[in-house]
């Protein structure tokens, strides 16, 4: 039995019950045993005083590229990312060779996970067969292997049927699974490498118009009424499709959302130098969308931050702006940019923080043992981190296996200093830690 | 001058009106430049194109020849963009070899730009995707002054395919820069996304504007098919915004004719249209060769063109 561990006077921020304020969180095992002011007793004290302790963070749209893509990245490397960016949850999207559609491979997924022992690896099975966007993928066998897979997405790929998409949000409703769909609404996209605006239409840029994601937004909300099922809408990047799920959200339809920490804080302008590494899908979009979208973050519209951390590597990144992928790395930066972006400008405090981060993406997939509450007899999935120490970017530093980063050599706030799964130092002191205690 | 031509906005109005004089010193003797110059002996010049290209790879070649640079040309098929050696890796190769200017033709908008940043030779724009063409619109620049000595005031539509179109780009930056109004005619299929940030007015009335103009610049129409047709047919747009003889006759008679080539004839212009003496299409191209002498030896001769004295 390992020794206990006492995370002495840290502010402790748990949106799960509402605690804000200054306490001791103790550790026996893989569980919190004793949160207040407590002694020491018999365990190891580590010193938090002005660092906050909060739940692990979750995100919900990671790309580990295991199986299939090793040489950008594997569960391995982006669990060990994940980690040092205070996550003890990550949702593995779909798109690897061969495509997660099938229990084999997101049991497959889940085993490679637990090998790393890093974080807990949920992974997102495919809608359709292949992505291909035509024939329902065996929903059914994912939800009740071994994976429990109850999230499923085509990843980059939108449904583009609205059949497809009405049959795959009601066969979600026998697995009380969730539908997210990439919004691109193909023929208003194609060909489109950035987001259409004054900019593309300077560089000469083949555009993606906001319009294609809200079409697309605009009728999977209206699908998610008809059956009742639950949508999931994945990296909001404009302001029309933060209104869509506001005043879907009013009216009662079981929908949650996300945002990235670069539809947080990047605009299209960054495009000017025809550098993919700020090539993404959704595109960045323009000033009047970072702000909105930051709102909608703000007041819950969107529930949470999600990374869609992706890797590619400098071979793939490094050519001409239409021929590079789609893609950028945010584990290891979201917390930094959205203290950064977010908090510090007062757009929203630490409890929205940390639910966004954390509470609200553990209760869109219902991850039990994640996002909180810290209290006693919970897994300790924990995160404590700086928030006032700023540090840069540098992508050589960076655990991924890839480096595109697109906040290289900027400056952020919030560090992460002990990262720990279920009573586990996954990161400790800022450094790498094996898991051991 | 600059190291680098990637877009015609890396040139400042006094800049262009340098080009545009050294070129005219080598046109002193006539159109056709005939005469060889010492001023960039021992210098090379790539000509690296991944799109075919006759008369632009052709014109860049004889503007280096015709300086004594050593020209190299380096086609690279469309094939090979896909699954061969990568633009970086090709480029540091040209590097390796010691050039001292690489001129780049390219389907990929911005690829201009990403060679800029990997070779230390510079780096000149020969038309990348949708971007620009800015040898094109200095020449073209250069046409328009020879006939009205300056650009003030003057009023130039461009008609066409302004949205995928390099030439319309860098010619819309450069008449805006030397104080030219310029007028953006066709369908709204074919004008660029957010165009009201571009300075420009637009129209899709093209017997409207003619009478106004001081050059119609016809840019080369191609037709896309299926949903993302911007026209319904070439002879829909052939009849409402080709330019013929007797359409031509709406125009000031000291207008201009302009287009870049390859011409569709037919399309945006009948054959009469381009051979009326109005049409200044072969000075454009004459003019293409005097006009990257002019770049060529200012960005890496440098001196005064006055002062040379032809080899030949």
């Amino acid at each position: 039995m390992s020794k206990a561990v006492v995370f002495r006077g840290a502010r402790v921020v748990d949106p799960a019950s509402g605690r804000d304020e200054t306490a001791d969180v103790r550790i026996e095992g893989e569980q919190i045993t004793d949160i207040g002011k407590i002694s020491t007793n018999h365990a190891e004290e580590i010193d938090c005083a002005g660092l906050i302790l909060a739940p692990g963070f979750v995100d919900l749209h990671a790309h580990l590229r295991e199986p299939g893509r090793e040489d950008a990245e594997t569960v391995a490397t982006g669990t060990r990312a994940a980690a040092r960016g205070g996550y003890t949850a990550v949702c593995a999207m779909a798109n690897t060779d061969p495509v997660a559609d099938s229990a084999a491979i997101v049991e497959q997924v889940v085993a490679l996970g637990r090998a790393a022992g890093l974080a807990d690896v949920y992974p997102v099975g495919a809608i359709s067969v292949g992505l291909q966007g035509e024939q329902l993928a065996e929903l059914g066998e994912m939800a009740t292997s071994s994976a429990r897979v109850n999230f499923f997405s085509d990843d980059g790929k939108c449904v583009q049927s609205a059949g497809l998409m009405r049959r795959a949000l009601e066969y979600a409703r026998a697995f009380d699974a969730v539908i997210a769909n990439h919004a691109e609404e193909g023929a208003l996209a194609s060909g489109g490498h950035m987001n259409e605006s004054e900019v593309s239409s300077i560089l000469g840029i083949a555009g993606i118009p906001a319009e294609a994601e809200e079409v697309i937004v605009a009728r999977d909300l209206a699908l998610a009424k008809l059956t009742g099922a639950r949508l999931h809408v994945p990296h909001v990047s404009t302001a029309g499709t933060v209104e869509l799920i506001r005043a879907a959200k009013a009216r009662g339809v079981r929908v949650t959302a996300e945002a990235t920490p670069h539809h947080l804080a990047l605009t299209d302008d960054l495009v000017s130098g025809y550098d993919p590494v700020y090539k993404v899908a959704p595109p960045l979009r323009t000033r009047d969308d970072v702000d909105a979208v930051r709102k909608g973050l703000a007041d819950g519209t969107i529930d949470c931050v999600a990374t869609d951390h992706a890797p590619h590597p400098p071979e793939d990144k490094e050519r001409e702006f239409d021929l590079a992928p789609c893609g950028m790395l945010n584990l290891e930066t979201a917390l930094g940019v959205v203290v950064t972006e977010l908090l510090d400008p007062g757009l929203l405090g630490w409890l929205r923080l940390i639910e966004a981060m954390s509470t609200a993406p553990a209760r869109a997939r219902g991850l039990d043992g994640h996002g909180g509450p810290i209290a006693p007899g919970t897994p300790a999935n924990l995160v404590v981190f700086d928030p006032a120490t700023a540090w840069i970017v540098e992508p050589e530093k960076l655990a991924s296996k890839s480096k595109n980063t697109p906040f290289a050599g900027r400056t952020l706030k919030g560090k992460v200093v002990h990262t720990m799964l279920r009573g586990r130092f996954t990161v400790r002191e800022g450094s790498d830690a094996d898991g051991q205690r | 001058m600059i190291r680098h031509l990637l877009s015609i906005k890396d040139l400042d109005p006094e800049g262009i009106e340098r080009v545009l004089a050294t070129a005219a010193t080598f046109q002193a003797d006539g159109p056709r430049i005939m005469r060889k110059y010492p001023t960039l002996r021992g210098k090379t010049v790539v000509n690296l194109f991944y799109e075919a290209s006759t008369r632009t790879r052709t014109s860049f070649e004889l503007a280096a020849k015709r300086l004594s640079a050593d020209v190299v040309n380096f086609s690279v098929s469309g094939s090979a963009v896909e699954k061969g050696e990568s633009l970086k890796d090709t480029a540091q190769t040209i590097e390796a070899m010691g050039v001292d200017a690489i001129v780049i033709r390219h389907s990929s908008s911005g690829a201009p730009n990403r060679l800029a940043g990997w070779v230390s030779a510079s780096v000149i724009n020969a038309g990348d995707g949708m971007h620009e063409h800015p040898t094109q619109a200095l020449l073209d620049l250069y046409t328009i002054r020879q006939h009205f000595g300056s650009f003030s005031g003057l009023r130039v539509a461009i008609v066409g395919d302004i949205a995928h179109s390099r030439v319309a780009r860098s010619n819309v930056w450069g008449l805006q820069m030397m104080g030219a109004d310029v007028t953006l005619v066709g369908p709204p299929t074919l004008l660029p996304p957010r165009v009201e940030g571009w300075g420009v007015e637009t129209t899709a009335d093209i017997e409207a504007v003619l009478p106004k103009a001081d050059v119609v610049y016809l840019l080369r129409m191609q037709l896309e098919r299926g949903t993302g047709a911007t026209v319904p047919t070439l002879r829909e747009y052939s009849r409402l915004w080709g330019l013929d003889a007797a359409r031509a006759t709406l125009l000031k008679d000291e207008a201009l004719i302009m287009h870049p080539g390859p011409m569709n004839r037919g399309v945006e212009i009948t054959a009469d249209a381009a051979e009326l003496p109005r049409s200044v299409i072969t000075d454009q191209v004459a003019n293409g060769v005097a006009v990257r002498m002019a770049l060529l030896y200012l960005m890496l001769g440098g001196r005064d063109a006055r002062e040379e004295v032809p080899v030949e």
